[in-house]
Order: C-alpha cells, then sequence, then structure tokens
C-alpha cells in the first residue's frame, strides 16, 4: 500500500513533513503493523455497527420489491431487481412516467435542489469562515469571547435553530418588520431557499472557521516575519504562505461540510417541509428519503442507497480536484 | 484517491455477503392476517396507551380515573412528540418490531387504513366487538377498513368557518357570497379569507373541501380509484385558485398552517377563516386577541350552497401484539363512554363521538358552537381510506399547491392529482 | 503605533464587531422571545416586551412529564462520554494513520470517510430494531455509540491532519533523552497538538449534544437528552405550537455550553499555544 497515494487528502502534506517516510521505502514492519491494526480496531468496529450495518442492509433491501396489498393486506413485494432503482433514476412507477406529486416525479429536482444547497452553503462559509478565522487568529483583547461569541450559533440544536430562523423569516416576523418588507418567505422559491441558506450558514460557518483557526494556529509567526523580510506583500503572504498550510484542516473542514449539506434534513423539513415555489423547491435527498419511508421501506433504502451513491460520486470529485492541487507546487515558505 | 477505489470494491463485495445482516429486513406484518390476531384475546393486566404528547387537560385525568378504578391492570401513559410524521414513524417502527409494549395506541384516521393493512390493528371482532349505538356514523366509518372495525372512533374534529359577527351581519354559505363580502373586508382594511394552504396535511383537508363543496370527490367508494379529475372537482379547486389570484385570499396565506390563520384573525386581520374549534375558545379569552365577543362561526360554505368539511379526530386501535387485549378493549370502551365523551369535550376541547354530548345543555352553554361544530361533522367528508394514504395526500398536496401557486391550472392540477393518486393506489 | 497598524488593528476590530453581531443578534432575538408572553408570540419590538418568566417555568415545569433539569444533565452526561471515548479512539486511529506504515490503510480512510455519507435518517430504524434486539432500548450506550460513531470521521480525519503538520523530531529528540515512544506521545506531541485536539473535541461534544434523531427513538425518559426534551414541548391546546418555551430551553441549553466553552478556550488552548508551536 502506498502511504502517499496521489491526491489522498491527509497524506499530501505528509511528504513535506516526514521527507524520510517515502514512497516504496523500507519494508514494512510487522510490529508496526500489528499495533497499527490495534489501535484502527475500536473504530472500525463502532463504525461497523452503527453505520456498516444499516448500509448493508439498506443495500440489500433496495433489491426487494416494496410490500403491495393483496386482499386488503400488504403482502410482501419479493426480488426486484433494479425496479427500486428504475423508479427514481428513470422516474418509473410501474408502466407509466412517474406523474407529478408522487415521490417519483421529483428525484432529478431534489438531487438538483441539494446540490445546489451544497455548492452555495459550502461556498459561502469557507469565504465567511476563513474571514473569521483570520480574525480571531490576530492578537487582541477578549478573544476567548469573540471565541465563544462565534460558537453560539453551532451550539444551539438544529431543531431549535431551525424554529428561530423559521420564526424570524415568518411573514410577520422581525425580518420582514425590520426592513419594511413583505416578503412570504416560505412561499416563494428563492426566498425559501434564500432563508434556509442563511440559517444554515449562520449555523455551521462557526465550524469552519473553528477548523480553520486550529489549522491557522499550528503556523508560526517566525514564517510570516521571514517572508516579511524577503519583501512579500500581504496579500502573497496570504497565499503562499497562509493557504498551504492550512490547506489540510481547511480541506477536511470543506469535506466534511459538504458531506453534511448534501444529507442537510431538519432545517429545511422544519422551516418549509421542502415546499415553497411549486411545492417541493426546497426538499433534499434526505427529506425525499424520509417521505419515502412513508410509503415503503424497499424503494426507500434504494433512495438512501443512491444518495449514498451521490454523495460519494461528489467526495471522490471533491478529492480528486482538491487532491490534484495539493500535490502540485511544494510551498516556498519554511516553518 | 485510491483508497476511494477500494471502497468501491469493499461496497460490491459487501453485496455479496448482506443475506447475512438482512434478516429482520423492513416491512413486516403482512399475510393475509396475523397469527397475533388469535393470542392473548382473552388476557389481562397492566396495559400501556400511546397516543401524541398530550396538550389537553384532559387525557391524564381520564386515566389517573381508569388506574383508580382498575388497580390491576393500569394503564400507563406513553407520549410520543407533538409531530403527527413522527408518531406514525415511531408508530410504525414499533408495530414492525412486533412490539409487546404498545398496547393500546391513538390513531390518526387517515393512518387506520395503512395499520390495519399492515396487519398492526387487532380486528374489532367477536369478543372484541365495541357497540357503535349512539356514536357518530362518519366516525365510525373512519375508522373501518375493507368493512371491518379495525379501531375505535375516540374523538372528532370538522372544520367551520369563523367570522366578525362584528362585520358581517348573515354568515355566507356559499363560496359566492362569502367572496362578496370581501368588499367588507375592503373597508375595513384587512385580509378577507384564509384557511391551511401550507403544503401539508391542512392543504389535503382544504383543497378537499374546496372539491367535496363543489360537488367534486377524491376517490371512489371503494377508496383508491381516483375520480378527481372532473369539472366539480375543478370547479372546487378554482374558487381558491381566484381567491389567491384577486387578492381575497391574501398572499401570505401560502404559508399558513392552523395557528398563523389563527394570529391573523384573532389580531383583528381577517373577515373569515377556516379553522378547527379549538380556536374558539382561545380567540373569545387570550389576552392579545382583539376579537373577543366580535366573532362566530358557522358551516363552511359551498359552491351552491353549504359546503362540507373534511373530517378530522382520532382512533383508538389495540396492537396485534399485545398481550392484554381483554383488559385492552375494555380500556377503549372505557374511552368511548359518554362521561368520558364530556370529560374529553370539557377538559379538552376535543370534539366527541357521541351525539348526545353535543346537546348537553350545560356543555352547549358553554361552548356555543357545539351544534354548529355536530353539524359540520355530521355532514363531513372523510378522506381517502387506503392504505397508500401518505402517498394519496402528497398527490393531493403537491398538485393543490402547484394551482394555489399559479404554476398550473385547477383542471391540470386535478388531472395529475388524479394520474397520482392511481399511482399511489396500484403502489408504485 | 504607525498608521499601518492603527488601520490593521482597527480593521481587526471591526471584523470582531461583525463576528460578534453574527453570533449574537440571532441568539439575542432568541432570548427576546424567551422572555415574551406566549400569546405575543409574533409581536415584533426589536426590545423585550410582555416580559415573563413563564416560558423558563413552562420549561422546568415537571407535571406533564417533562424533566429538563434530568434532560440537562443526561445531555452533559452523553455528551462527555461521547466526547472522551471519541477522542480517545479517534487519537488512537489518526495516530496510526499519520505515523504507523500498514496495508489497507488508504481503504480503512475511505471507509471511516464513507462511514459519513450515508444519509443519517436512513440509520433511525436499522438501529432502532438492533439495539431494541439486544435490549438496549432506553440506556444510555443506545445513543453514546451512535454518537461516537457520528463524531468519530471528523475526528480521525481532523487529528490525523493535525498530527501530520506536527514536528515529529522532538518525539525523536525525547526518545534520545530516553522517553518510551507513549511517553513521547502523550507527554510531548499530544500537547502540542492541543490546538487541534481541544477543537476538535469542542465539536465532537456540540455534535453529541445536538444529535436528535436517534435519540428521539432510542431514549426513555429517564435517559432523554435536551433534544428530545426540547421536542417535547408542548402548549395547552392542540395545534399551538410554544415557539417562546422552545426559544427559552434553546436559551437554557445554549448558555452552560457557551460558559463550558470559555472555560476551556481559556484554559486550554491560550495556555498551551501559549509556550507551545507559537513560541
Amino acid at each position: 500500500m502506498n502511504d502517499n497515494a496521489p491526491g489522498s487528502v491527509a497524506t499530501a502534506p505528509a511528504r513535506r513533513r516526514l521527507p524520510r517516510r517515502r514512497a516504496g521505502g523500507s519494508s514494512l514492519d510487522p510490529h508496526e503493523k500489528r499495533r497499527a491494526l490495534l489501535l484502527v480496531s475500536p473504530a472500525m468496529i463502532a463504525l461497523a455497527i452503527v453505520i456498516g450495518y444499516p448500509v448493508v442492509r439498506a443495500i440489500w433491501m433496495s433489491f426487494q420489491a416494496d410490500q403491495h396489498v393483496e386482499n386488503g393486506f400488504f403482502v410482501q413485494g419479493g426480488f426486484a431487481g433494479l425496479d427500486n432503482y428504475k423508479h427514481w433514476l428513470l422516474q418509473r412507477c410501474g408502466d407509466v412516467a412517474c406523474p407529478p406529486g408522487s415521490t417519483g416525479s421529483s428525484f432529478w429536482e431534489v438531487v438538483g435542489i441539494t446540490l445546489f444547497f451544497t455548492v452555495v452553503t459550502v461556498s459561502i462559509e469557507l469565504v465567511l469562515g476563513f474571514w473569521f478565522a483570520m480574525i480571531m487568529n490576530g492578537k487582541f483583547r477578549g478573544r476567548g469571547l469573540v471565541r465563544a461569541a462565534v460558537l453560539i450559533p453551532w451550539a444551539i440544536p438544529t431543531a431549535v435553530t431551525a424554529k428561530l430562523w423559521y420564526f424570524i423569516f415568518s411573514y410577520d416576523g422581525i425580518v420582514n418588520h425590520l426592513f419594511g418588507a413583505h416578503v412570504i418567505w416560505f412561499g416563494d422559491k428563492w426566498a425559501a431557499r434564500s432563508a434556509i441558506i442563511v440559517s444554515d450558514v449562520w449555523k455551521t460557518t462557526p465550524f469552519m472557521a473553528l477548523l480553520i483557526l486550529a489549522g491557522l494556529q499550528l503556523i508560526s509567526d517566525d514564517v510570516y516575519e521571514a517572508a516579511k523580510v524577503d519583501g512579500a506583500s500581504a496579500v502573497q503572504r496570504f497565499w503562499s504562505i497562509t493557504v498551504p498550510l492550512v490547506k489540510p484542516a481547511v480541506v477536511v473542514a470543506l469535506l466534511f461540510r459538504t458531506l453534511d449539506v448534501l444529507r442537510m434534513y431538519d432545517l429545511p423539513q422544519i422551516m418549509t417541509g421542502g415546499g415553497a415555489g411549486d411545492g417541493n423547491d426546497t426538499t433534499t435527498l434526505s427529506i425525499l428519503v424520509i417521505n419515502e419511508t412513508r410509503n415503503g421501506f424497499n424503494s426507500a433504502a434504494a433512495l438512501s442507497t443512491i444518495t449514498f451513491l451521490i454523495v460519494f460520486g461528489v467526495a471522490f470529485l471533491f478529492i480528486k480536484f482538491l487532491g490534484a492541487s495539493a500535490t502540485g507546487a511544494e510551498p516556498k515558505a519554511k516553518r | 484517491m485510491r483508497h476511494l477505489r477500494t471502497a468501491t470494491s469493499l461496497v460490491a463485495l459487501s453485496l455479496v455477503t448482506v443475506p447475512l445482516a438482512a434478516c429482520g429486513g423492513g416491512g413486516g406484518g403482512g399475510g393475509t392476517s396475523n397469527d397475533a390476531f388469535k393470542q392473548h384475546l382473552t388476557d389481562r393486566g397492566p396495559i400501556t396507551y400511546v397516543q401524541g404528547k398530550v396538550n389537553d387537560n384532559a387525557t391524564h385525568a381520564i386515566i389517573a380515573q381508569w388506574n383508580k378504578l382498575h388497580p390491576d391492570e393500569k394503564v400507563t401513559l406513553k407520549e410520543q412528540t407533538d409531530e403527527a410524521d413522527q408518531q406514525h414513524d415511531d408508530l410504525v417502527r414499533n408495530f414492525d418490531a412486533k412490539n409487546a409494549d404498545y398496547d393500546v395506541v391513538s390513531v390518526d384516521l387517515v393512518w387506520t387504513a395503512e395499520f390495519a393493512a399492515k396487519g398492526y390493528l387487532q380486528p374489532l371482532t367477536g369478543d372484541l366487538a365495541i357497540d357503535t349505538d349512539g356514536l357518530l356514523d362518519s366516525a365510525v366509518k373512519g375508522a373501518q377498513y375493507n368493512g371491518t372495525q379495525y379501531a375505535a372512533p375516540t374523538t372528532s374534529d370538522g372544520g367551520m368557518l369563523y367570522y366578525r359577527k362584528d362585520l358581517v351581519k348573515t354568515p355566507p354559505t356559499t363560496w359566492k357570497e362569502l367572496f362578496d363580502d370581501c368588499k367588507i373586508a375592503k373597508q375595513a382594511h384587512i385580509d378577507c379569507y384564509a384557511g391551511q394552504f401550507n403544503k401539508y396535511e391542512g392543504l389535503t383537508v382544504n383543497a378537499s373541501e374546496a372539491i367535496n363543496g363543489a360537488g367534486g370527490s377524491i376517490v371512489d367508494k371503494d377508496g383508491k380509484t381516483p375520480t378527481v379529475d372532473s369539472p366539480e372537482a375543478a370547479a372546487g379547486l378554482q374558487v381558491l385558485v381566484d381567491g389567491f389570484k384577486n387578492g381575497d385570499i391574501p398572499k401570505s396565506a401560502i404559508t399558513y398552517t392552523e395557528e398563523e390563520g389563527r394570529s391573523a384573525f384573532e389580531s383583528g386581520k381577517l373577515l373569515f377563516l377556516r379553522n378547527w374549534p379549538y380556536v374558539y375558545g382561545l380567540a373569545a379569552s387570550e389576552a392579545s386577541s382583539k376579537v373577543k365577543g366580535k366573532f362566530d362561526v358557522a358551516p363552511l360554505p359551498g359552491l351552491d350552497g353549504v359546503g362540507a368539511s373534511t373530517l378530522g379526530g382520532h382512533n383508538t386501535a389495540i396492537s396485534a401484539y399485545s398481550d392484554n387485549k381483554a383488559t385492552a378493549i375494555d380500556f377503549v370502551k372505557f374511552l368511548q363512554s359518554a362521561d368520558i365523551q364530556k370529560e374529553y369535550m370539557e377538559k379538552g376541547s376535543l370534539a366527541p363521538i357521541r351525539a348526545e354530548v353535543y346537546k348537553d345543555p350545560a356543555l352547549v352553554k358553554k361552548y356555543p358552537y357545539l351544534p354548529t361544530l355536530l353539524t359540520s361533522i355530521e355532514n363531513a367528508v372523510a378522506r381517502p381510506i387506503t392504505p397508500y394514504y401518505q402517498a394519496v395526500t402528497k398527490a393531493i398536496q403537491d398538485n393543490a399547491y402547484a394551482a394555489l401557486k399559479g404554476s398550473k391550472t385547477s383542471k391540470e392540477a386535478v388531472k395529475d392529482m388524479a394520474a397520482a393518486i392511481q399511482a399511489a393506489s396500484s403502489g408504485q | 503605533m504607525t498608521t499601518s497598524s492603527r488601520w490593521r488593528s482597527a480593521r481587526t476590530y471591526l471584523g470582531v464587531v461583525i463576528i460578534v453581531l453574527w453570533g449574537l443578534l440571532p441568539f439575542y432575538w432568541m432570548i427576546v422571545t424567551a422572555f415574551r408572553d406566549l400569546q405575543f408570540t409574533f409581536d415584533t419590538t426589536p426590545w423585550p416586551t410582555h416580559v415573563t418568566l413563564d416560558n423558563f417555568r413552562t420549561v422546568f415545569a415537571t407535571n406533564r412529564g417533562n424533566h429538563f433539569g434530568r434532560a440537562l444533565l443526561n445531555s452533559v452526561f452523553i455528551g462527555g462520554v461521547t466526547t472522551v471515548i471519541g477522542l480517545t479512539i479517534g487519537v488512537f486511529t489518526a495516530y496510526a494513520m499519520a505515523r504507523l506504515r500498514f496495508p489497507g490503510k488508504n481503504a480503512i480512510l475511505a471507509i471511516i470517510l464513507a462511514a459519513s455519507m450515508f444519509p443519517g435518517v436512513a440509520l433511525v430504524t436499522p438501529l432502532f430494531q438492533l439495539f431494541r434486539n439486544i435490549g438496549w432500548y432506553g440506556s444510555y450506550q443506545a445513543m453514546i455509540l451512535p454518537d461516537i460513531s457520528f463524531v468519530l470521521p471528523l475526528t480521525i480525519y481532523t487529528l490525523t491532519a493535525f498530527f501530520r503538520e506536527m514536528p515529529w523530531e522532538l518525539e525523536e529528540a525525547a526518545r534520545i533523552d530516553g522517553a518510551t515512544k507513549r511517553q513521547a506521545f502523550t507527554k510531548i506531541m499530544l500537547p502540542l497538538a492541543a490546538p487541534g485536539v481541544v477543537t476538535t473535541a469542542i465539536l465532537a461534544f456540540i455534535a453529541a449534544w445536538n444529535e436528535f434523531l436517534i435519540a428521539s427513538q432510542l431514549s426513555s425518559d429517564k435517559t432523554a437528552p435536551v433534544t428530545v426534551a426540547i421536542a417535547n414541548f408542548t402548549g395547552s391546546k392542540p395545534h399551538v405550537e410554544p415557539y417562546t418555551a422552545v426559544m427559552a430551553a434553546g436559551t437554557v441549553v445554549t448558555i452552560p455550553l457557551i460558559l463550558m466553552v470559555l472555560a476551556f478556550q481559556r484554559r486550554i488552548v491560550d495556555g498551551l499555544t501559549a509556550g507551545g508551536v507559537k513560541g
């Protein structure tokens, strides 16, 4: 196994730090191997029970047909092949195209909405989070207080956050009142999406900021001083020192936020129930999964599996894209 | 990147090994009838009663009474959240696990058919039969599936038209009269009419009322053949669409659930409101209400005459997996008894299922809306009684919502509704 | 002070003000609503009006079967245990990932990441059945084990990234001075990793603190955490959502967390970084 697989997020910087552990180095030490497996196994066991088992079960269920009514009672559907997947991907409801008002008909729209939420919220959070982290990394009085203040949004349980913002954006709410507006936030497509994006960005930017801040704290002041002596401008210092050195932290934060938004449920569910616009304009994949479990566990399992694959695909592209640039030019800065 | 590729093959590998993990996979219940139907029919002992979060002052007291009378067959109350969807999912999860902890459950009218068809509910036949004498007919039918009584009606509900009696002399009986009165609202600089139009169960209720009130219907008597693609149904839906278009229904009403409408009505910003009976007491007493003594209720309007409310309410059912079904049925009957029904009304403002309670002079004096409510419930139309209700209600909501937003015509909406109900009813 | 540094500190303070407003404004509205009479829920006066403590009384009232005080303790317990165990396991794994060479490392990293890809809403039913069958229903571990699994991927990835960034030469140096490998790690390296570890701990604790889906299905009245308790608030009438009480509960839940973070920040992060990497 290659320790420095190109593009792997976490390994890319390792080459800089640990030149002695070069790819294709000395042969594997059996003690090291045993110790590693010992260290890794608790995590793997926990994940196998809580995540592995349900995932495997969902995959198996996704190839079974949903129960259907015979003589007034539901009976097991039997093997379904790819029918459940066709229901979603090809939007087939039996022999006909899924009519408007069925869960199947909204699948691709929902995929688009979910990706839209992901791209927009994660981008905004990255920029804001970076900026927050830079400020918090500075020296000023009351740093601890500021760091606590920034955590407030993250600390409030999501369900409460959703209700808070539902309240703030309601027609008779404080936003319309303060701005003298009469926007029906949860009726209009873009207004509703904006409200959800604002709430999500508000809630999770602290997460991003905190992880980036922890990365910034690893950078020694000497590096900046040295660059300053070399005559590098603030902008140059940012791009040639700060960005490459916090990149591992940023990539981790970005990656996990992306995975989270792709699976977002509570905020849109509580704020709009997935509605607004033409009726499904804020429905995310997770909301669709829950709606579908009320129709049939097996087709819902197929949707969960598809969601899993979509998220997997995005993560793959993500790592390929960001990983590729991470293995690019070696940063000039030294510690 | 390599590690993702490795994982792909791991996923593929796990496909082969799954049947190991697959036992106990979702679904459950099943079969043309449930073996559990024959078990524990005469057993007695302590039981658990499950319902959504108690938000009335009656339920706790009623259970305490039972426990006092039956010290050896005590009822423990298990409260779920107050979200209907979460209650539904919690019940399914527990029934599916054949959980004997849930003996008696409170079931929303519209879930009864689904749960019955899944074999979760003990049929109330033979020794477990209930006496339906004196019960409201619509409520009794709402607890049946395929001609069998699977649950016992416990509380009912019906929509009423709240109106400002200080501004409107005689309440409207048709939509035309109602919207004619909107000029009064204009003069008073308030909005005219609102109901529940947010995309949730409330919209199914309101859209069904509009459709039924115009002589249309959603499904045939069999509960699954869609009949909604008709000129009458389109005309009914069109009433609401027009209301939104010409401003008689305020634009913000597209986000209204029960509470937003009540808030608007109580703050004096609304002339007419379609809502449930719970609003009456609050609007008459809350300090923040500006319409105290200025409002009254009437039956809902229809296209050519008095309309029809959608039937609401809860049934009580016995789990097929209960270990003490004899106690369970006694408790169910206890909840249906005249005294308890009266208590539900008095302490909890929950609409009774016995006609006699509505005519109790003392109660009518305290709750003057009772006769109107009785009319509403007696004429109420049930929502489709189908095991695929969750898909059917989505079909109604999605398409009605699109029509109200103007992104499709009423005609297209009822056509799509019919197609989606058809797809849903065939289990697709 | 030069003009440029004065300008820089002015800019910093402007940023600080914006950050504080960002965190506090909606929170302020939450508090204002929490102190407002339920009947005036939709009052939009920007400062406190119709002030009452009723909502807080509702929050802590036990006559309707809610035990918010106990729920708070449950949340602290579940969050604390999750954080300690999750972080310990996470440090193990991350150390192996960052420092040891062994076959299958990339596959393990991928599996850990993939654990964050399945829709969480689809985990509830299978876990419910699994834990019911083994008699864990209503127990703390029925929530703690899933919570640990939910925080592990992030914990491991963050810690691995941090461990890789650290000057491991110091560990070698300590070993030359006679420390065992474990001592070198726990005495020298772990404190150096403090910013990353503490940040991860805070994120993990809050994640466990906020978990609702699993807890709502697997907790009993005795073990329910605050998220479940809040969801169970109810008004005295059907349909009437007690927003004001929910906001009061949100306030009660948030403030101890903020205090805890404050304590953590001052004592650990600032203290350790002062003498550590930054020096």
